[in-house]
């Protein structure tokens, strides 16, 4: 008796009630979708990140008010002032330094209005960013110096203000609490993270949001100080040295510090240990409703056992052994199992493309999900399987052939 | 063929014992065509599901074709069962939704022999029950004696050593009663050895000799004479 002479026969049992056998996968179709689409839309969201978090380049330096490490935010009650970006240019292994201020405001072009945040900063901020201009141009040093009202539009904001932006937004003024500014240029669009649009904001002269905008309770207070290091290799010692500079500036001793200073690699790291706890918590999540759902196989089998006493019966009279009523069975678990969890894959599968579409990121269904979900589905089969399949196997055929 | 040598068989349910076969001694040789009859309560069934290797002895020795059925495992037992013995039930015991060939199949499925042997073989036994137009109905399309020819073709299939029949005709009219009956004695002629298990004495008339069986013991054991003539 082959394996596939096996399948046979689990097939057409498990195929006369279509619906019980339907339900009976039920659990392990639940279990299965929910996990694959939760760890593709999570992998998904994790290799944005990553790949966000990248794409500014492993040389990129931060640094934030406070000393909490998750501190990212804020003006952090005034500690990080923009003086504080002078000394740091003078470190011999930093490539840029540009302090930003942020703000939110209302912008007003005609009739078209929309609220968004304004960047204060200098011509740098757009090269650490590696975040040129679609149309037009940056700002530069001097328009910084200057205090010079010239705004730079993301594309969204861009698109909100003048419509398809095109070259007849250059030149033009919008409103700003009031106060006309001339836009110069129009940035790449740079995509959304999560649910933020990193394309609606305005960029300006960190000098001119300093002066004409309410950022904090200081007016010197910065948001955060981006530093590029002139390599890789230098990330340690350049961090080194900005905690260093920054000390003798805020005339701080060791362990005073009112300054946090991270690296891309940190930022990394804290956003894959939060992945992983993720995927663990999931990982826990499915355990739970495969076992369900591989409880529900039992319960099934075994009434499917009791129900077919007398076909047990018939096979073993004519020269079944036990080995291959037992087979038999465990195979229909088997089947249920594998067929709940494939239906479970490709539910999960379409689920997450779904939500991924609403939310506009890339899900990733990893392979290595679908067989652990798939071969995990197999192992429930078989342990749930077992116990109803030696009841079968074991039962006494005279009693099994006389049984209504 | 089958060698009985002082077979006891106890049930022990609960505190009651009972003892259902007390030192039976019998032969029944190859080519045979034997009934074994009786009252219910007689020991018949129980000693047919004995002969049928469904059940061990519980004392004294059962050899089926040369082999000591007492002391084989219940592996060995079900590969007897399949190979040796050719069982026909009163109910037919047919598998639902299945089709006559595929049911005739099943002993050489798991006699693990290749799909285009089945095949024929079946063929071949539905053929010789007469019910070749009838090879993919399934048992639900078919009267209780067609069911009961599948039943038999079934029970052919592996050339087994016996063909066993419990009640046979104890589900059919008289009719079908006369055509399954027939059909056992054409086998038998064509040289199988047949043990039929009834309480209907016309239906015994059919074989060559006559074990009546009465608590658990042989009663008589006697050719029938009148056969002979037929």
């Amino acid at each position: 008796m082959n394996v596939v002479e096996l399948l046979k026969i689990s097939l057409r049992s498990l195929t006369v009630n279509l619906m019980r056998s339907f339900l009976t996968m039920l659990g392990i179709i639940i279990g299965v979708a929910t996990v694959i689409a939760m760890i593709s839309i999570g992998e998904g969201t994790s290799n944005q990140v990553t790949s966000q978090i990248q794409s500014l380049g492993l040389n990129l330096i931060t640094i934030t008010a406070g000393t909490s490490s998750a501190s990212t935010g804020g003006s952090g009650g005034g500690t990080l002032q923009i003086s504080d970006s002078e000394p740091l240019t003078q470190i011999n292994t930093v490539k840029y330094v540009a302090p930003v201020m942020q703000a939110n405001t209302q912008v007003k072009n005609g009739a078209n209005i929309t609220s968004t945040s304004i960047i204060g900063t200098n011509p740098s901020y757009a090269d650490i960013k590696s975040w040129e201009t679609d149309i037009g141009r940056f700002f530069t040093e001097d328009e910084v110096t200057d205090k010079a009202k010239v705004v730079v539009l993301g594309s969204t904001t861009a698109e909100n203000l003048f419509g398809k932006a095109g070259f007849d937004a250059i030149g033009s003024l919008i409103n700003i609490n009031n106060i006309p500014f001339r836009v110069i240029g129009i940035l790449q669009s740079k995509g959304s993270s999560g649910s933020m649009d990193m394309d609606d904001t305005i960029i300006a002269p960190i000098t001119t949001v300093q002066s004409r905008f309410q950022v904090g309770n200081s007016k010197n207070a910065v948001r955060q100080i981006l530093v590029e290091s002139k390599s890789p290799d230098s990330i340690k010692s350049t961090i080194a040295l900005i905690e260093y500079t920054m000390r003798q500036s805020h005339k701080l001793g060791q362990g005073e510090d009112d300054f946090k200073v991270r690296s891309q690699e940190d930022v990394l790291s804290s956003a894959e240990s939060v992945t992983n706890t993720l995927t663990l918590f999931l990982g826990g999540i499915a355990a739970i409703s495969l076992l369900v759902g591989g409880i529900g196989i039992m319960n099934i089998m075994l009434v499917s056992v009791t129900e077919r006493t007398r076909e047990i019966g018939i096979r073993k009279a004519i020269g079944a052994p036990e080995g291959t009523i037992m087979s038999q069975f465990l195979m229909e678990s088997v089947t249920l199992a594998i067929l709940g969890g494939v239906i479970g894959v490709l539910l999960g599968f379409g689920g997450s493309k779904f939500v991924g579409h609403l939310m506009t990121i890339q899900t990733a269904v990893s392979m290595n999900s679908v067989l652990l979900a798939v071969g995990f589905s197999g192992c429930i089969g078989i342990v749930f399987g077992v116990f109803p399949a030696r009841k079968a196997a074991r039962l006494d055929p005279i009693e099994a052939l006389r049984y209504e | 063929m089958i060698t009985f040598e002082d077979v006891d068989k106890v049930y022990a349910s609960g505190e009651m014992k009972v003892h259902a076969l007390k030192g039976v001694s019998l032969h029944i040789h190859e080519r045979e065509f034997v009934s074994i009859m009786g009252p219910s309560g007689s020991g018949k069934s129980t000693l047919m599901n004995v002969i049928g290797c469904l059940d061990k002895p519980s004392s004294g020795i059962y050899t089926l074709d040369g082999i000591n059925v007492g002391t084989a495992s219940s592996k060995q037992l079900s590969q007897v069962r399949n190979q040796k013995i050719g069982f026909v039930f009163q109910n037919f015991n047919l598998l639902k939704r299945t089709s006559a060939i595929e049911n005739v199949e099943l002993p050489m499925l798991y006699g693990g022999r290749a799909k285009k042997e089945r095949l024929e073989k079946a063929q071949y036994c539905l053929e010789r029950v007469g019910l070749k137009d009838r090879m993919y109905h399934k048992p639900n399309e078919l009267s209780g004696g067609q069911q009961q020819r599948v039943a038999i073709a079934r029970a052919l299939s592996n050339d087994p050593a016996i063909i066993l029949a419990d009640e046979p005709t104890g589900n059919l009219d008289s009719a079908s009663s006369e055509e399954i009956m027939n059909i056992f004695r054409t086998l038998n002629d064509n040289g199988n050895t047949i043990v039929v298990v009834t309480h209907e004495t016309d239906i015994a008339a059919y074989t060559q000799r006559i074990i009546c069986f009465r608590d658990g013991r042989i009663e008589t054991d006697r050719f029938n004479m009148e056969r002979g003539v037929i």
